[in-house]
């Protein structure tokens, strides 16, 4: 089937991508491997950046240099002024198709403090911002008639020109059927998110969260880059990993130890504050959020799911209660890498949203800039997208047509089970590849990574069927985020400095020589 | 601990007892170490992508909110086809949004909202489309196309707002099969994680569809044999 342009990924950036390619003219295919509203973007809670008119004591300027700070000298300066330039823009296209943002008394769009902000700049819809966003952008998209969305089809490779210098569509595996499909267009535009789940269970993110795109796109010959950079969030329900929004200190909530005792400035940079968790940590400290006195009122009001979240799965009420919490992986600010046209080094091949590396967020990603990101630079996506679509003819290539069921290729009596391997390798994750690092720990993963790669063929799937096979697509995800495994720690391990959420133990202070990205292709280190 | 699980039959798993495991917690065990060919649908786990929905006992569920108890007898969504095991087809479900045209239409200038204007439909935005309401409706036992809680509770967020440039457009579409085929029975709103009355919202469409001329067809079409004649 032929489209102008393919959008792989049905979260936030996929559907902002989807909705400006069919404005600017081009017919368009959504693939995404769940439905629209179940991707990660309805995880996000705390809101999203922009400078408003109505906005006290604050400027565009300030966002910028609050982003460059963060970023710890890994931003592109004309990125990130791209991205907060845009930011008003971005929210009041939202308010205009319909997102329920909260108010201020006096009817403007509410805005309040998140970490590493210099101002009260986050924009928000109670503590449910990513979910009414992303529910508001897929009503958006089923008024288009230039929009067809088709759910369950995972992604399988990217499909290049006979000539090998362009895209030229996607191959997908329909998860209902089993059947491989074939889509083509001469724009394919990934946005498929990131790969916080090689934390497994040490991860707030979707279990969807593997990287995919970032996977399918190295092998395609595009280049990943920074992925050693893992952004920690501070506070995370410590049974469940559950995410407890920023907002939630933005609000003047405390962190306290086991003597009840506060030890750091909870609106820092992400990457500090988990650093100072961490350390407590490490001193046999647990580690709570207290909220208790913001008042049942406030937390109703401002942050209703955050109370039900820790009654649900902490099993305590923050009105009355302290919140344990611990640090877990939150967002990968690597990822694919692209140009100021949002494209990779493949002619059609563009990327948005997580699973790529826009160079806004640099070391470490501020809270409120993400789902800002996804607005900017899924319409700039999509824009040149379709552009490219339409001055190009596509040349459907001569693919062979590939009938075989997939399954066939994997062993199916597997020695070694991967949901175990699937399960260490988080746990490895966690242990060493976490917020804080050294060479040695870093080395030690390294060797059990390549070794689970090399196991791969004892590896396989265990369910033979065609419909529905989860156990076989739960194979390919884990294939997906061994290898970005490999080429995280690659990137950890080469940086013998500490920047950001990269930090090295045996080296804890920024090194000049290192102010530069690591870029990598499927035959290693290219910068 | 036994639970049962509606595969092509019946299936009794023996998993361990955890203190306060959700179902889902459960579902992820028998998967990872009973039977890898054991099929559902997850994501989040923390409530909000809408993924896990299944019944428990015969009452709808979030599978990641459901603390698991001895003899629970799991079993997928109702009214939907189902493709394997717990894992359901949406995309009928789903095209009811678009028949009832659910997405806002924007005005030439976007209004600013008041708080007040924000909480008209405050919660109506807190949906996360898990479909437990279409599962638990009865409407759909004598009618297959009937736009259903969820959407209709979407087209009442939405003629609501403020910022909406053509809400006539919408109550004309709902007027078949639509808000006068639900029965007010509210078992929709006794299976919302999200604490939405989709069973209100129709009963708010029906009061808006009067003001543009709408009556109930069930009451026109009523046959008074007997009754006063004019």
């Amino acid at each position: 089937m032929k489209n102008d342009v393919i959008v792989v990924g049905a979260g936030g950036a996929g559907l902002v991508a989807a909705l400006h390619a069919a404005q600017a003219g081009a017919k368009v295919r959504v693939l995404t491997k769940d439905y629209p509203t179940r991707s990660q973007t309805c995880m996000a809670q705390g809101g999203i950046n922009a400078v408003l008119s109505h906005s006290k004591d604050d400027s565009v300027e300030a966002h910028i240099q609050n982003t460059l700070k963060s970023a710890h000298g890994l931003a592109s300066p004309e990125a990130v002024k791209l991205l907060c330039e845009n930011a008003p823009e971005a929210v009041e296209w939202l308010d205009s198709i319909g997102v329920q943002f909260s108010r201020t008394f006096d009817a403007k769009i509410a805005q309040r403090r998140l970490g590493g902000a210099s101002g009260d700049r986050a924009c928000y819809a109670q503590d449910y911002t990513g979910l009414k966003i992303l529910h508001t952008l897929y009503d958006k998209v089923l008024a288009s008639p230039n929009i067809e969305i088709d759910s369950e089809r995972y992604l399988l490779s990217i499909i290049k020109t006979d000539d090998g210098k362009a895209v030229a569509g996607v191959a997908v595996l329909n998860k209902r059927t089993g059947e491989q499909e074939h889509y083509f267009a001469s724009s394919v535009i990934l946005a498929t998110g990131g790969y916080a789940r090689i934390y497994n269970t040490y991860s707030t993110n979707s279990i969807g969260s593997t990287g995919d795109g970032c996977a399918v796109a190295i092998h395609a010959g595009a280049r990943l880059s920074d992925m050693e950079f893992v952004q920690f969030h501070p506070t995370a329900l410590k049974n469940s990993s559950i995410l407890i929004s920023e907002s939630a200190r933005g609000a003047g909530g405390h962190l306290l130890n086991s003597k009840g005792e506060r030890f750091v400035n909870e609106l820092l940079p992400r990457d500090e504050v988990a650093r100072a968790i961490n350390d407590e940590m490490a001193k046999g400290e647990d580690i709570y959020l207290d909220i208790r006195h913001l008042g049942e009122k406030f937390i109703d009001e401002e942050l209703p799911q955050e109370r039900k979240l820790a009654q649900l799965y902490e099993g305590i009420d923050p009105v009355f209660d302290l919140i344990p919490i611990k640090p877990v992986a939150h967002y990968t600010m690597g990822g694919i890498e692209v140009d100021e046209n949002s494209m990779t080094n493949i002619q059609g091949l563009f990327a948005v949203g997580e699973c790529a590396n826009h160079r806004v967020h640099g070391a470490n990603r501020l809270g409120g800039n993400s789902l800002l990101e996804l607005i900017v630079f899924g319409r700039e996506a999509a824009v040149n997208a379709a552009k490219l679509a339409k001055n190009n003819t596509l040349k459907t290539p001569s693919l062979a047509k590939n009938d075989q069921w997939i399954l066939k290729n994997y062993n199916a009596n597997p020695e070694i089970d991967f949901y175990k391997v699937r399960e260490e390798l988080g746990d490895i994750f966690y242990e060493n590849v976490g917020i804080s690092r050294e060479k040695h720990k870093l080395q030690m993963s390294l060797e059990r990574v390549k070794e689970h790669i090399s196991n791969l063929d004892k590896m396989g799937v265990v369910d033979s069927s065609k419909i529905y096979n989860t156990n076989l697509i739960e194979f390919l995800e884990f294939k997906n985020m061994l290898e970005l495994a490999r080429l995280v720690l690659n990137g950890a391990l080469d940086r013998d400095e500490s920047r950001g959420a990269h930090y090295r133990q045996d080296f804890p202070h920024e090194d000049e020589k290192y102010a530069k990205h690591t870029i990598v292709d499927f035959n290693g280190v290219v910068a | 601990m036994r639970i049962k699980i509606q595969r092509e039959s019946l299936v009794e798993y023996v998993v361990p007892e955890l203190e306060g495991a959700t179902l889902l917690e459960v579902l992820n065990h028998i998967k990872t170490k009973i039977d890898p060919s054991f099929t559902y649908s997850s994501g989040c786990r923390s409530s909000v992508c809408g993924s896990c929905s299944v019944r428990v006992n015969e009452r709808e569920v979030l599978a990641c909110a459901h603390k698991v108890n001895d003899g629970d007898v799991v079993t997928p969504l109702k009214n939907l086809e189902i493709i394997r095991d717990l894992v359901v087809n949406m995309d009928k479900a789903l095209s009811f949004n678009v028949a009832s045209r659910a997405w806002l239409k924007p005005l030439s200038d976007t209004p600013n909202l008041s708080q007040e204007d924000e909480k008209i439909n405050e919660i109506q935005s807190d949906c996360i489309l898990c479909g437990s309401c279409y599962s638990a409706c009865p409407v759909y036992a004598v009618n297959e196309e009937f736009k259903g809680p969820f959407s209709l509770t979407r087209v009442w967020k939405y003629v609501s707002d403020k910022r909406e440039g053509d809400a006539k457009d919408k109550i004309d579409v709902i007027q078949t099969d639509g808000v006068w085929d639900c029965t007010l029975c509210n078992e929709c709103t006794l299976v919302c994680p999200q604490e939405i009355s989709s069973k209100a919202d129709i009963e708010k469409l029906r009061m808006k569809s009067a003001g543009y001329g709408y009556s109930d067809p069930n009451f026109a079409n009523m046959n008074f044999d007997g009754g006063l004649s004019f």
